[in-house]
């Protein structure tokens, strides 16, 4: 078979077959105005030592800043060993292999990211993965919807201190399947859900209630209370967590009297390197009781005619190539590739490892609070206890503090000002453990420089 | 051929009716719909005391090879559901007119039950899908 699969003659042939005169008819039904230009920008052709020098040259361009900035990706170490087995040609392919029960070994290193994932969001099972935490709470929502059946609102609950940009993913994705999102206000004072912006919804018939931990300002929600006041209220509680931060905290499973019904998050941080935003994961877990609403492949143990334990595709009879439009899902695959990653990030470590990143992850941001709170020009915002990010706020224009900060060699955070009108010029921070006691003391100190 | 009993009523959708009293109808599959499922490992029941408008999703029967909806035959209220198929959905492979039975139901109007298709029509019906 030839490299290239479609070869002018073969193209005419194919088109013939149908008789339709050229391929550009066969996007007639969509809108001119939409069809895209063309790249007339690119040069016809460069030759691959052309490619490599102007690829190159450009990549310099972004040069080695230091980051502090999150918001949803994280820079953490990834130990060279991670990649180094991750690319073995053994697992190098991109989704779940479509022969999937010949490729025992990808299916292995899936169930074994399954169990490693469920264990460490306290859930009872986990699918393959997702895209990306903002498609994963997304799928979340609408299994939700799925499997609270008793609820007829489709009315979801949705924190302001969930991450703006997974709510926004959330909201394109089910707007138009008559699902309601409805933001939750937080209490000004402490950066946390406004239990009396909840209240107002207690006669009202809820679907579910999105629970973020951390929230999108880094700090620890009350989740207990909030979990028992889901199941209270008849809804079920959706966890949007970090991973991380699952290794010092009580997982979701664990939360209030019976744990959360549904899990999601982004699973970049362990093991995945930022890439200007990808390509990313996204991580999906349950209880047990909802397994058949859940979206996306599953990989199963199961043992042979002769009694051999293999790996096998399972509760498929949903799927869409079974199901077709009544499936749980016609938008989702798994990351392969970032999940074996991931796993093999995850088995390096160990929980003792994870449980070491995390905590220097909160000692680090602790030590950068504290010394930025002894500066002029800035103040840290909300006192309470949190994971490795902060929201400060600052007299200049926070985005023109960044920019001065880029000068320096500085990703200085990340400006929510947009998304939060109400608290000023404000900047999200973050801190993991890959800083040094000398590279935060050399961060306040250039920071200072720039806020007036 | 599949058995199909002379004394229900049935649907297109391989539905079978059961007149328990007057308006008040038992409904589980077929046995021709449940050769054709093959092996049931999951039944989500219909929810009681919902009313449902003929042809209604209200539940979905999973076996190994696919997921198939359940219908509402006609109008009416689901009363009660046979709760042992959630341990035991192979009841409706074995007994698929006993005690594979899936819910009971309170007809709107009975005399819709014209509009189903009799023993006769029905297997007329299913010797055209073999």
């Amino acid at each position: 078979m030839p490299f290239i699969p479609h070869t002018d003659e073969e193209i005419k042939s194919m088109l013939d077959t149908i008789g339709v005169a050229n391929i550009d008819v066969l996007f007639d039904e969509i809108p001119k105005e939409l069809w895209s230009s063309k790249l007339d920008q690119l040069p016809d052709q460069m030759t691959e030592m052309e490619v490599v020098k102007k690829v190159k040259a450009l990549a310099k361009k972004d040069g080695t800043p230091i980051c502090f900035a999150g918001a949803g990706a994280y820079e953490h170490h990834i130990p060279a060993a991670v990649w180094q087995v991750a690319t073995r040609g053994e697992f190098y392919t991109s989704y779940t292999p479509y022969q999937a029960e010949v490729a025992q070994g990808n299916l292995q290193v899936i169930y074994e990211y399954q169990s490693m994932i469920a264990h460490l969001t306290g859930m009872d099972v986990s699918n393959a993965s997702m895209y990306d935490g903002a498609s994963a709470l997304a799928e979340a929502i609408l299994m939700a919807i799925r499997a609270n059946r008793k609820s007829k609102s489709k009315l979801i609950l949705v924190p302001r201190t969930v991450n703006p940009v997974y709510a926004q993913v959330a909201h394109n994705i089910v707007k138009n399947q008559d699902i309601h999102l409805e933001y939750i206000d937080y209490d000004p004072a402490t950066g946390l859900i406004d239990s009396k912006a909840l209240d107002a919804y207690q006669d009202r018939d809820i679907t579910a209630v999105v629970v973020p931990q951390p929230n999108y300002f880094g700090l620890y929600e009350d989740v207990h209370s909030l979990t028992d006041w889901t199941h209270a209220h008849n809804a079920l509680a959706i966890a949007v967590v970090n991973p991380m931060s699952l290794a010092l905290l009580s997982t979701p499973g664990k939360w209030g009297g019976n744990g959360a019904d549904i899990c999601c998050g982004e699973g970049q941080s362990m093991g995945i390197p930022m890439s200007s935003g990808g390509p990313f994961y996204g991580f999906l877990t349950c209880k047990e009781s909802f397994v058949r609403q859940m979206p996306g492949r599953i990989v199963g143990m199961t043992t042979d005619l002769e009694g051999n334990p293999g790996f096998v595709l399972t509760f498929q009879a949903r799927e869409q190539h079974i199901r077709r439009a009544k499936a749980t899902s016609n938008i989702c695959t798994n990351q392969g590739l970032m999940v074996t990653a991931s796993t093999i990030y995850m088995a390096l470590l160990g929980s003792s490892g994870l449980r070491n990143v995390a905590a220097h992850c909160i000692n680090n941001a602790d030590k950068l609070k504290k010394k930025l709170a002894t500066i002029d020009g800035l103040k840290v915002l909300f006192d309470g206890a949190g994971f490795h990010e902060f929201v400060v706020q600052v007299q200049r224009s926070a985005a023109a503090v960044i920019a001065d900060m880029a000068g320096r060699g500085y990703v200085a955070g990340v400006d929510i000002s947009e998304q939060y009108p109400e608290l000023g010029e404000c900047i999200l921070l973050c801190v993991t453990e890959t800083k040094s006691d000398d590279e935060l003391d050399a961060f306040v100190e250039n920071l200072s420089a720039c806020l007036d | 051929m599949s058995y199909v009993p002379d004394n229900l009523v049935y649907t297109a959708s391989h539905e079978w009716l059961e007149k328990l009293a007057e308006g008040h109808y038992r409904v589980g599959i077929t046995e021709f719909a449940q050769e054709q499922l093959g092996d049931i490992v999951f039944v989500e029941l219909p929810e009681v005391d919902e009313a449902y408008a003929q042809e209604d999703e209200c539940g979905v029967v999973e076996s190994v090879k696919t997921a198939s909806d359940l219908f509402a035959p006609l109008a009416g209220t689901v009363v009660a559901v046979n709760s042992a198929l959630e341990e035991t959905p192979e009841l409706i492979n074995d007994s698929p007119y006993d005690d594979g039975w899936i819910f009971e139901f309170e007809l709107d109007d009975e005399s819709e039950l014209e509009n189903l298709l009799s023993p006769e029509d029905y297997r007329t019906s299913i010797e055209d899908e073999d």
